[in-house]
């Protein structure tokens, strides 16, 4: 799925930088009818997770009260120059990544 | 005291003589975009934040998808989209010659679909016709609307005008009571805006997702309790007519983000 992030492309070494990932998803709580009453099946992303150069900085656990096309934003250290992975898991076996990179100076 | 008024109203009349009564000067013309709160604001600014750019991004993958029996994408005939498609959604809805009658920008999605790729057409507020005419709209971003402008479209103008005027439903208002009379004022906490279709389809938090005009305007009807029009319909279709017209030279925000 379609996934916006944000990250720095530069920094200086020990900056506190935003990151901010935007991806698309229903978030369908499972707790809606339709019209002739049968439950709309829960269908979440159920978590998140930002890997910095293979180490985990970040991860959030996801829950049917967040709005559709969860945004998420935190910060953290700039440390060294390279890959900022982000991935989502949900419901129904769905999962969805995408990656940005940044430059360390 | 009637003096004065007299006095006032011969003012504006003197102002603004091609205007009718209630109608917004083109110089005061606002976009909803002024009506909202920062945070609000900040979101649609934001190509990184506006969830609006999911779906163009998906209606950018769409745009050169191969689809129908004809195996054709719209890249095929149209090229880069974004020195084809700029300015278009500004000028639409659009006269059809074939047709006879004003086509909106999901209506001629439909059209080319049906006629150069010989695919089936996609069904209103689907997630695929939204993510196109986003996709479309958004290359005419910071564009003046001009739509209404062809000679042709002047009846479906009126029409479309005749309807903003109308009052109906079980609260027994017309567009204009709101619209025109009332806008700046508030309704339940929540700010009367001008009703300017400036950046549709638009993401709504209240929908959680992207929508057209047409649903905007089927959740107002609904909301003074009248009986909607279908999606499509020509009614609606003179509607959102009128509303592009009425904006006229406000620039197109698409994908713009409301409360």
């Amino acid at each position: 799925m379609a996934a916006l992030i944000n990250v720095p492309a530069k920094a200086k070494r020990g900056d506190i930088i935003e990151i901010r990932a935007l991806t698309s998803h229903i978030m369908e709580t499972g707790f809606r009818h339709t019209v002739d009453g049968a439950l709309v099946p829960r269908d979440i992303i159920t978590s998140f997770t930002c890997r910095y150069n293979a180490t985990e900085i970040f991860r959030a656990d996801l829950f049917p009260a967040i709005a559709a096309n969860p945004y998420l934003s935190f910060f953290t250290i700039a440390k060294e120059s390279g890959k900022l992975e982000f991935e989502w898991i949900g419901d129904n076996g769905y999962s969805s990544s995408a990656s940005a990179s940044i430059t360390v100076e | 005291m009637i003096f004065w008024r007299a006095i006032a109203a011969a003012t504006l009349l003197a102002a603004a003589p091609a205007l009718l009564a209630g109608e917004i000067a083109p110089e005061a013309r606002r976009s909803g975009y002024s009506f909202m709160g920062p945070d609000t604001r900040a979101m649609q600014d934001d190509d990184t934040s506006n969830p609006g750019m999911l779906f163009v991004l998906d209606g950018e993958a769409l745009w050169t998808k191969k689809t129908g029996s004809a195996d054709k994408a719209c890249a095929d005939c149209h090229g880069d989209a974004r020195s084809s498609m700029k300015g278009v959604a500004a000028r639409y809805p659009a006269f059809d010659k074939a047709l006879a009658r004003p086509v909106t920008l999901d209506q001629r999605i439909n059209l080319c679909r049906a006629n150069h790729q010989q695919a089936s057409a996609l069904p209103y507020e689907s997630r695929d016709l939204l993510a196109l005419s986003a996709f479309i709209a958004h290359q005419s971003r910071g564009v003046a609307i001009t739509a209404g402008d062809e000679p042709e479209l002047k009846p479906f103008v009126a029409q479309g005008r005749d309807l903003f005027m109308q009052r109906e439903g079980q609260l027994n208002l017309a567009c204009t009571n709101c619209h025109d009379d009332n806008f700046n004022k508030r309704l339940a906490g929540a700010p009367i805006t001008q009703g300017q279709p400036t950046g549709y389809p638009l993401y709504r938090l209240e929908w959680q997702t992207l929508g057209s005009l047409e649903r905007r305007l089927r959740g107002c009807m609904t909301g003074v309790r009248a009986q909607a029009y279908d999606y499509g319909s020509p009614e609606l279709v003179a509607l959102e007519l009128y509303l592009m017209s009425r904006a006229r030279g406000l620039p197109v925000e698409t994908p713009a983000v409301r409360p």
